[in-house]
């Protein structure tokens, strides 16, 4: 190397010869005796040409990525565990921190205020879905449901889950790679309750599956067709009379608007965090929570780390420190609770902003917002002729709009070529008989938006 | 302290102040009806009975300045990577910003789901960073859709499932293989996986035996997850017999790269033998910790396991790119969707920016740094190195123990940690459990911190050690100068932890009522 590379402040040859005299050694490669000569790679490496100046690398990554085409771009109705919210500039200018974004682990008196940032994400997330204990977050909603149910089969010694047969297939797929395959003496088995035409679970389904073999019920209002359960603490109530655990996935921007789950029974919440101040980020935003009862019996279950609030020896002050360490994979291996790890405790504090400034009037006034828009979408899409979306279900934010005779993926195609992006193509999926597309309509989505895509629609299935 | 600060000295140490704001917890704040965002209004929509929330949820009312403000006073008390982390196992680096930006610029507004056409951009740099670690690996294809290095490991342990299951052996090979010294997570997956988990124990050498090793194998032997060197420093040289020896029996060998960075453009974890391997984009190439993620565990593996392999998948058809998801014999997702792309995106800007002679640098200065402060703790009182009968060279990174100092002065390695806080330099990192050293600590300099920054944090320990000797309660009340004094709270009792406000207010009122 000719020139000292930006990143690497010993690259500066004398100060290579420093390290190397104070060790009384005269080359690098004499560091390397443990690793005997045929572990050892002895071609070379044929990578991409070093672009060490700034400004050379970041035109290769603006041309590479001139080749996107995104929601900026286009308008788009897609949503599907990635969904179109706005988020405010100060999350972006939070989560952009230096101090955040190098802190690595660090200690609860010099990382104080991460820790409390921490413990701020979790107090919210508790105030939202009325519970009082809340592990730091997951990799993402389907995670956290694959840790609920773990944690549900643990707690009552059973091995069958009931969810219901419409679930959105990401979740769904990872929710699976969580319950041990059926050759494994661990094996989870999934069972799945049908789905009424209503688009809520159907009770007589549930109830006869309803046994002393099953875990745990997990159920989701809004649903994955955005349909809002009207009763789920009747479900809740039937599964905990089964000495099942009720789970519940929830969307947390519905919450201004829609009960909390812990006030209507739900054992264990879990739902998505990047609606919380996220970008989509081609879905690299995604994150997930995991709430419960602040009882011994589910807190001794969490995989998570775990951060609570803490006397400190100073005068009036708080620190904030981890609980229930121990149990965790970093304290017990495969003795743990699952496993933890790096997750997206970054994103955590964006959606602590976002909580915090939103405030309650913030969740109330934008889960109006997205109802109120989502319904007149669904109402003027559903008078288009060949086109029907089901009014009669109560909606939150998504909705599917069946075709009579038009095909999705063609349409799609259409509205593409318009600068639109229709909603995900779901023709084909479990409860969907038709060609269909899941829409997600939220607050980005201005009158003209709507108006725009309605257009579309005509023009393109007439 | 990136940037070398000259004549730091011992009398220079009081300089550091760490910043510190009376922040109340954000549910204490504001006035009711202060608004910190607000939205268009709409009516009241028409929702079921039992649907509609009866009690607002209790978030503070405050304004956009203050929830900024508060968060930015947050930010400032956390040390990060301020001062100087030589933060063991996780290879502190220099976080570039420009993959920030870009990121920003470039992926905020894209949604998964898109039409593969409007994706060209961010699937070509998906294929072109799987291309990249191929070649520094030797493996066929790389996945990004694990959430960190643990994910990465639990994705090999649904692969290991699903490619037994392929070959009628799933029922029979219920058992994965490890070793104590081997990252807690591997143990950890594949129990979750369903897997029965074996541990082999360290020995002379500091790396368990050969015939332990085949004491243990057989039949029902699914895999092997190990890392190689570990976090001592040492390097298995029987690494290639032991794959050897789990192939034999039928087993697949995953390698746990996390501590690649020593060996970048050295060893190739395919050439070794392994079918699979797993990089750390936070750590080994540069994409930010953020406090424990966004992460992604880059899972790479050999032709014979591609199928398996968690979709969708990135595939090049000509100049053009698609997302392959018709891929019957894969384990789906373990995660939604295809993966952290900002992490990706500014892993490879780390990448681009490095190049082939970039790594191999990395690597050497990684490599002597360690071993310069080998050189110099060996010199600084009461320390000590693990394996202390093995003369070679130590890795990126070696573990240490002031097993001496504590025994002399009362003061342990965690209360040693606190005080150099108050010196600007980051917690350390201890070690994994279980213990293995007493008084562990395992600093680890990486390519990024000059000579100057690791001559300051030698110096630091060495002070905090010379007061543990004359003014041990000194190290013992640590730290005196961070934004809050030492938690006192037992926060494991369950009548006293508290992981939200409202817990914490139900529990204190119950003490205070009791009192």
């Amino acid at each position: 190397m000719t020139q000292a590379h930006p990143w690497m402040a010993n690259s500066v040859p004398e100060v290579k010869q420093q390290m190397l005299s104070a060790l009384g050694v005269n080359s690098i490669d004499a560091l390397f005796a443990q690793i005997p000569e045929d572990h050892l790679y002895k071609g070379e490496m044929t990578l991409p040409k070093q672009l060490a100046s700034e400004v050379a690398l970041a035109r290769h990554l603006d041309d590479m990525m001139a080749r996107n085409s995104g929601t900026a771009e286009n308008l788009s109705f897609l949503g599907a565990g990635a969904w179109p919210h706005y988020v405010p500039a100060i999350c972006d200018e939070v989560v952009g921190r230096y101090e955040w974004q190098t802190s690595v682990f660090g200690s609860p008196t010099s990382d104080h205020g991460r820790n409390q940032a921490w413990f701020e994400f979790t107090s919210q997330i508790g105030a939202l879905v009325d519970m009082d204990f809340v592990g730091l977050p997951v990799y993402s909603w389907g995670c956290a449901i694959g840790h609920a149910v773990r944690m549900a089969s643990r707690m009552t010694g059973r091995r069958r889950v009931l969810v219901a047969d419409v679930m959105d297939p990401e979740r769904l797929s990872v929710l699976r790679n969580y319950c041990a395959p059926r050759e494994m003496a661990r094996h989870i088995e999934i069972v799945t309750v049908r789905t009424g035409a209503d688009g809520r679970l159907d009770r007589a389904d549930l109830k006869a599956k309803l046994d002393d073999s099953i875990a745990a019920l997990y159920v989701e209002t809004p649903s994955y067709h955005g349909v809002i359960e009207a009763d789920p603490g009747g479900l809740c109530a039937l599964a905990r009379a089964a000495g099942a655990e009720a789970i519940v996935g929830v969307d947390p921007l519905s919450l201004g608007l829609l009960e909390a789950p812990g006030a209507y029974g739900a054992t264990i919440a879990v739902g998505p965090t990047q609606p919380l101040g996220v970008h989509m980020y081609a879905g690299g935003g995604v994150g997930g929570f995991i709430a419960s009862p602040d009882e011994e019996r589910y807190a001794r279950e969490y995989n998570t780390l775990n951060v609570s609030i803490s006397e400190t020896s100073g005068e009036d002050e708080f620190g904030f420190g981890l609980t229930l360490f121990h149990q965790s994979s970093y304290g017990m291996r495969d003795e743990g609770k699952d496993w933890t790890g790096n997750s997206v405790y970054l994103w955590a504090l964006a959606n602590a902003t976002y909580m915090a400034a939103m405030g309650p009037e913030g969740f109330a006034e934008i889960g109006r917002l997205i109802m109120a828009r989502a319904q007149a979408a669904a109402r003027r899409i559903d008078a288009l002729p060949g086109l029907s979306v089901d009014l009669s279900r109560p909606c939150f934010k998504e909705f599917v709009v069946t075709f009579d005779s038009a095909q999705v993926s063609a349409v799609n195609t259409a509205l593409r070529a318009r600068g639109i992006f229709g909603g995900k193509d779901i023709t084909g999926e479990p409860g969907v008989p038709d060609e269909a597309m899941l829409l997600c309509v939220t607050e980005t989505h201005s009158e003209d938006d709507i108006d725009r895509l309605v257009a579309a629609l005509k023009e393109i299935t007439a | 302290m990136t940037a070398p600060i000259a004549k730091r000295s011992k009398a220079q140490f009081e300089g550091y102040r760490a910043a510190r704001w009376p922040e109340p917890v954000v549910t204490q704040m504001g006035c009711p009806g202060r608004r910190g965002v607000v939205f268009e209004e709409a009516p009241t929509p028409e929702l079921p009975k039992g649907a509609a929330r009866k009690t607002a949820p209790a978030l503070p009312e405050i304004t956009e300045h203050d929830a900024l403000r508060h968060y930015l006073h947050l930010s400032q008390m956390t040390l990060g990577m301020m001062g100087v982390s030589l933060f063991g196992t996780c290879t502190m680096k220099y976080n570039p910003r420009i993959g920030e930006r870009a990121a920003l610029k470039h992926l905020a507004d894209l949604h998964p789901l898109q039409h593969p056409d409007t994706l060209q951009g961010v699937l070509e740099l998906y294929d072109n960073f799987s291309d990249f670690l191929c070649e520094v690996s030797g493996m066929d294809q790389f996945v990004f859709q694990a959430g960190g290095g643990a994910d990465a490991a639990y994705t090999h342990a649904c692969v290991t499932r699903a490619y037994h299951a392929s070959r009628g052996e799933l029922e029979q090979r219920d058992q994965i293989i490890t070793t104590i010294q081997t990252h807690p997570c591997s143990p950890a997956t594949a129990n979750t996986a369903g897997f029965e988990v074996i541990t082999l124990s360290l020995e002379e050498n500091g790396y368990p035996s050969v015939e332990q090793l085949k004491s243990v194998v057989g039949p029902r032997t699914a895999a092997l997850m190990v890392n190689n060197p570990d976090d001592m420093g040492i390097y298995n040289p029987d690494i290639k017999e032991w794959v050897d020896i789990v192939h034999a029996a039928g087993g697949l060998c995953f390698y746990d790269h996390a501590n690649f960075n020593g060996v970048m453009t050295r060893l190739r974890a395919r050439e070794l033998g392994f079918d699979a391997c797993m990089y750390m984009l936070h750590k080994t190439f540069g994409a930010p910790k953020g406090g424990g993620g966004p992460a992604v565990g880059a899972y790479g593996c050999a032709e014979h396991l591609v199928p398996f392999l968690p979709g969708p998948l990135v595939v090049k058809e000509g100049a053009r790119y698609r997302l392959d998801d018709d891929r019957p014999e894969s384990i789906g997702r373990v995660r939604e969707f295809w993966g952290n792309a900002p992490q990706v995106l500014k892993a490879y800007a780390w990448a681009r920016a490095m190049g082939a002679e970039g790594l191999r640098e990395a690597a050497d200065l990684s490599v002597l740094a360690n071993n310069y402060m080998d050189h110099r703790l060996a010199q600084v009182r009461g320390v000590s190195r693990s394996n202390p009968g093995i003369d070679a060279p130590r890795m990126e990174m070696t573990r240490h123990s002031v097993e001496q100092v504590a025994a002399e002065t009362g003061c342990s390695i965690f209360e040693i940690s606190m005080r150099m806080t108050d010196f600007g330099i980051d917690a350390l990192w201890l070690s994994h459990e279980p213990l293995l050293v007493p008084e562990p600590f395992t600093p680890e300099a990486g390519e990024l911190w000059s000579k100057e920054d690791i001559d300051y944090w030698i110096d630091v320990l060495e002070h905090v050690i010379e007061e543990a000797y004359a003014t041990p309660d000194v190290v013992k009340g640590a730290p005196h100068n961070a934004p809050i004094r030492q938690l006192t709270t037992a926060l494991d009792e369950p009548d006293q932890w508290a992981t939200t406000w409202r817990a914490y207010e139900r529990k204190h009122g119950q003490r205070m009522a009791a009192e």
